[in-house]
């Protein structure tokens, strides 16, 4: 009890215990790594639907008259293409090139931006982007403003439609709605983190419990389960997304991490654009690659890998991938090398194991 | 249930069945449990002699993987094919069917070490 006491909680712990989660510290969060068990959970969203607190992710507002000239020189992405109620994906670079995080920016309104933050990086994001903020505008950490509750999978439209008026046959994939669910506001995003069709839904905190339990009910005829991060990762995993702390930190830069599409060099100035654009011109020193394992193993994050025997790189992210009865994984490898189908070893336990490189994302959903 | 009374038990979550000369090894139940879904286990090679204590291989969840150490001290005999093609009997039968080896034990009077079920029970609850 000691240890959890000092753990940060979301409005849905509570929740969380009374359906016989098990919590782990998650970043100094205490939360759900899984509820009926990381297979079935996740076989659930990829069929039907999932609920997910993601409530430890962090908010930051941007708001004032140039907020759109300090959005686009701290991020990589060109946010003036965005149009009110569009989101999209995007880095906060350090002047090196590398990264403070990836996030979502949301388009609020001309003066006001929303930006979806990891949990862990939400203060550092803060102090980064506030520390370069040289335009009128203003930077908020509203992080406890907001509690946030996923809905993924195919079934997700057919669960939340009943409970809000916002037609959501109307919206777009990385569209949003200043809405509301059971008359209580919301920002509705149609967003996710797991391969799958589905909402990111931002509450306040105090209606989490009340939006949870209703999304619970009306999910029941559908097979809508509860989802903990363990789930979430295998998931994120398959769809080949990036998870910060893996596939990306503050040595990797955008190119490498093949997000090359984040990057706008037809924008104004931005931080690390100078980095990239040298590191473009001279070619990749390494490569963001997937690999299948072939031989008896599993390579997880961190395993080194080697090829014809020599240490080339290492597993940023290794599981077996439940949709696709394989085990996968993500890997950093010298550019040159860096092409699916290379015969590579992934070191397990000091032992070598087969693997072969493969592109990324695993799985696609049916469209 | 559930800890079976004929079987010998360690703070590792490991658990031996002894009979004779034998000593059959396997994971517990409540092991079994904080794992999760167990999805590959990695078993030694026939003939492998092992002290107790040492590690004989590996259990892997989805999220995690966890050394399997030996409870006694022995000789590799038998290592169970089931665990090969269905890693998740684990989950299912810890204390039966999903047995992991079979060893020749080298030092019998090593069992009288190990927990009983009574007390690892107490050792879970603690």
């Amino acid at each position: 009890m000691s240890e959890a006491a000092s753990l940060l909680k979301t409005p849905l712990n509570e929740t969380h215990r009374a359906l016989g989660a098990r919590m782990v510290d998650f970043g100094g969060w205490d939360m759900p790594v899984q509820y009926s068990g990381i297979i079935d959970e996740h076989n659930t969203v990829r069929t039907s639907a999932g609920l997910f607190d993601v409530s430890h992710m962090g908010e930051l507002e941007i708001r004032g008259r140039q907020a759109l000239e300090l959005v686009n020189y701290v991020t990589t992405n060109n946010a003036t293409k965005l149009a009110v109620g569009q989101v999209h994906y995007s880095g906060l670079l350090y002047e090196h090139g590398g990264f403070v995080d990836d996030i979502l920016v949301h388009k609020v309104a001309d003066d006001h931006y929303f930006l979806c933050v990891n949990a862990g990086n939400q203060q550092k994001d803060f102090e980064h982007i506030a520390g370069h903020n040289r335009w009128e505008c203003s930077v908020e950490n509203n992080g406890a403003k907001y509690a946030q509750i996923a809905i993924q999978g195919p079934k997700a439209p057919a669960v939340l439609q009943p409970l809000t008026r916002t037609d959501l046959s109307s919206m777009k994939y990385y569209w949003f709605a200043d809405g509301e669910v059971s008359g209580e506001w919301a920002r509705i995003a149609r967003t996710g983190y797991t391969g799958e069709d589905g909402f990111e839904i931002y509450v306040a905190p105090e209606q989490a419990g009340a939006r949870w339990q209703e999304l619970m009910e009306a999910g029941r005829g559908e097979g809508l389960k509860p989802v903990g991060l363990g789930a979430r990762n295998t998931l994120r995993l398959e769809a080949g997304m990036a998870l910060y702390g893996h596939e990306i930190d503050a040595t990797i830069t955008p190119l490498e991490a093949g997000l090359g599409w984040i990057v706008k060099f037809d924008k104004g100035d931005f931080l690390g654009r100078s980095v990239l654009e040298k590191q473009k011109a001279e070619g990749l020193k390494r490569k963001l690659c997937g690999l299948e394992m072939r031989g008896r193993g599993i390579g997880r994050d961190g395993y080194e890998v080697r090829v014809a025997g020599t240490p080339a790189g290492w597993v940023t992210s290794g599981g077996p991938a439940p949709a696709l009865n394989k085990n996968i994984g993500m890997c950093y490898l010298p550019a040159e090398k860096a092409a699916p189908g290379l015969e590579i070893e992934v070191m397990v336990r000091n032992q070598p194991v087969e693997a072969v490189t493969i592109p990324i994302p695993f799985y696609k959903r049916a469209k | 249930m559930k800890y079976p009374d004929n079987l010998r038990y360690t703070k590792e979550h490991e658990w031996v069945l002894v009979e004779g000369e034998t000593g059959t090894i396997g994971i517990t139940d409540h092991a079994q449990q904080e794992l999760g879904d167990i999805v590959y286990v990695d078993l030694p090679k026939l003939g492998a002699t092992y002290e107790a204590g040492q590690s004989i291989g590996s259990v892997e969840s989805v999220k995690a993987v966890s050394d399997i150490y030996s409870p006694v001290t022995g000789e590799v005999f038998e290592v169970n094919p089931l665990l090969a093609e269905a890693p998740e009997k684990l989950n299912a039968d810890p204390h039966g069917e999903a047995w992991l080896v079979k060893m020749k034990l080298a030092k019998a009077s090593e069992v009288d070490g190990l927990l009983s079920a009574a007390e690892y029970e107490a050792f879970l609850g603690g």
